[in-house]
């Protein structure tokens, strides 16, 4: 993609800026990379509302719980390898346990993240952060989506995870607008279902035009709302297709992936879930299209699993 | 209302016998602590704290936020004395159901401003809460009240260098120097001296007092709030199990009530002696 607004961070920073200027209560706080998390521009325009806590991840959860409780609404970013790992056991009981109003931001996540290596992929953060209770878990898909996700966040009313990515990732279209709670469908089809999250959808557009190509109707839903989940949705894929599989920039353990076949498991319905994603592996440097191919988050991996699922081979 | 100094140390001397009580009928939680930082705690809730029980959210309330959660025993007791629920609560500590936690939970009862319990938290969100407060020209102050030992972790440092960056003037962090934690002595486990320096080399204005003198307490929270130009942390030197002398200085009441006998024998040292942290 050659359109340098075209990252969901991109996507986070500019709703950041229209925020700013009609919600005088949201306050935006980083840990030492505010140009890499996309808060340098309100920053800029908001200097009064920018709060930079230096390299202390633990500090910038434990000042939004703060600021939470003199009643603004706290926007904290920082990388996804830091926030929350270097800062979980704050955000547990200083921001879940007392149900304040604060956002985390987690950017840079995944193997997308690329050159900087494992240290810095997050692959872990879905999983820690919607095993908290009161906690929204969102994950946009695209740069618009992104936007519309940072404003419904900062409108609802309660402690919320935002997942994005440093990389450019196409536009998409969805039949139904962002909302909590919802999945939105990037397209109909009858034989078998494909869920992903992030950054992934280029490898399952690859994929769908392969499949489609079979003659294979390919049913392609986006899970943004990793918590509240969209269970209705996930159960009507169940049983209007032979399977699903479900693809994310993340380990399979604990991750969107996970979820959608616990929901599975507590149902009578039979159907294959298969998870795509990172295999109780840690990254490694790389560009992102090369990590996705070695780590199997790649349309080739779709394709040959939607082969085994409609042989049903699993 | 205001009282005397007399009249406190009759307030606190009754809180240590709730103290007491509450533990022995939980039969779990943390005697030693909760018994040294009373007189701070009476100091705050009956003289120089702005709160008002009956109204325990008016917006122009003072906060404090208790930073070590395992020492709630004393903030209920307080927040009991003080008028904010009926005392006959006390006996429910730590029981199934109980508004009072085993560690504070905020929104359980009225005057719990946070809840706590994993160590070193409290600072930062009390920093926090003093930006926003800050930030809105509201003259509320913020109480942040710490143990010794958790200054072992880090998350306080960081803490202290952005409440300074900031200059937090609002914020008052009150320090219970009581040299002991689970394990032993501070200075044995992880040694903290010179607290005092270390903290004033963070660009804080640094306060030691003893802290059962309840004149001495009032004065440096005084002192703290009058001065504009660093927030002040004041280091309350105490007696771990003040006021039951086989608790004193004793590391291994950190961490546990007393037994029946204990308590009645607690109980009748406590009525015994008035105490001696009082002057006119």
């Amino acid at each position: 993609m050659s359109n340098n607004r075209s990252s969901t961070r991109d996507g986070f920073g500019d709703a950041m800026i229209a925020i700013g200027e009609t919600n005088q209560n949201v306050f935006a706080l980083t840990a030492d990379l505010t140009e890499s998390v996309r808060l340098a521009a309100f920053e800029k325009n908001f200097p009064e509302r920018f709060v930079q806590v230096g390299v202390a991840e633990q500090q910038l959860a434990g000042i939004s719980a703060g600021l939470a409780l003199a009643d603004k609404i706290p926007v904290a970013a920082s990388y996804a390898a830091f926030q929350p790992a270097n800062s979980w056991g704050v955000i547990r009981t200083s921001i879940a346990l007392q149900n304040l109003n604060v956002k985390l931001v987690g950017a840079h996540a995944g193997l997308a993240t690329g050159p900087d290596g494992a240290t810095h992929q997050s692959l872990e953060d879905i999983a820690l952060m919607r095993v908290l209770p009161n906690f929204t878990v969102l994950q946009p898909a695209d740069y618009q989506e992104a936007r519309e996700a940072t404003q419904v966040m900062v409108q609802h009313t309660g402690p919320t995870y935002l997942r994005i990515s440093k990389i450019s990732v196409p536009a998409l279209q969805f039949l139904e607008p962002f909302a909590i709670g919802k999945m939105r469908t990037i397209q109909a089809g009858s034989d078998i279902t494909i869920i992903g999250t992030g950054a992934v959808f280029s490898e399952v557009l690859a994929a769908n035009k392969q499949l489609q190509d079979e003659g294979i109707s390919v049913r392609i839903l986006n899970c943004s709302s990793i918590k509240p989940l969209d269970v209705a949705t996930i159960l009507t894929a169940a049983r209007e297709t032979t399977g699903i599989i479900t693809i994310e920039d993340h380990q399979i353990a604990g991750g969107m992936g996970s979820a959608i076949a616990e929901v599975l498991a507590a149902t009578t319905l039979g159907k294959p879930c298969i998870r795509l994603g990172v295999q109780d592996m840690f990254g490694e440097s790389g560009q992102q299209p090369e990590l996705y191919k070695k780590f199997k988050i790649s349309a080739q991996a779709i394709t040959e699993t939607a082969a085994r699922i409609l042989a049903k081979k699993y | 209302m205001s009282y005397t100094k007399k009249d406190l140390a009759a307030q606190a001397r009754e809180i240590r016998r709730h103290i007491m009580i509450m533990l022995e009928h939980a039969g779990s939680g943390h005697s030693a602590g909760a018994l040294g930082i009373t007189d701070v705690f009476v100091t705050l809730y009956f003289d120089k704290l702005k709160h008002d029980p009956k109204n325990p959210d008016w917006v122009e309330r003072d906060r404090v936020i208790l930073s070590n959660g395992h020492i709630c025993p004393v903030l209920y007791a307080t927040l009991a004395s003080a008028g904010y629920f009926p005392p006959s609560a006390l006996q429910t500590l730590r029981k199934f159901e109980s508004p009072l936690q085993g560690h504070p939970h905020r929104g359980a009862l009225p005057g719990v401003e946070n809840s706590s319990g994993p160590l070193g938290q409290g600072l930062s969100i009390a920093a926090g809460l003093a930006y926003g407060l800050k930030f809105d020209e509201l003259n509320n102050r913020v109480y942040c009240l710490m143990s010794d030992g958790e200054h072992q972790e880090g998350q306080v440092w960081e803490s202290y260098l952005f409440a300074a960056k900031y200059n937090l003037h609002n914020l008052t962090v009150l320090i219970d120097r009581n040299q002991i934690q689970i394990e032993g002595f501070t200075e044995a486990v992880m040694p903290l001296e010179s607290l005092h320096d270390k903290i004033v080399s963070f660009n804080w204005q640094v306060l030691e007092i003893d802290g059962h003198d309840l004149t001495a307490i009032a004065e440096a929270v005084q002192y703290a709030q009058e001065y504009t130009l660093q927030p002040t942390a004041i280091i309350c030197h105490t007696t771990p199990g003040k006021g039951v002398a086989f608790m004193e200085n004793k590391p291994e009441w950190h961490g546990k009530p007393p037994n029946t006998p204990e308590a009645q024998e607690a109980l009748q040292q406590l009525r015994e002696a008035l105490g001696d942290n009082w002057r006119e």
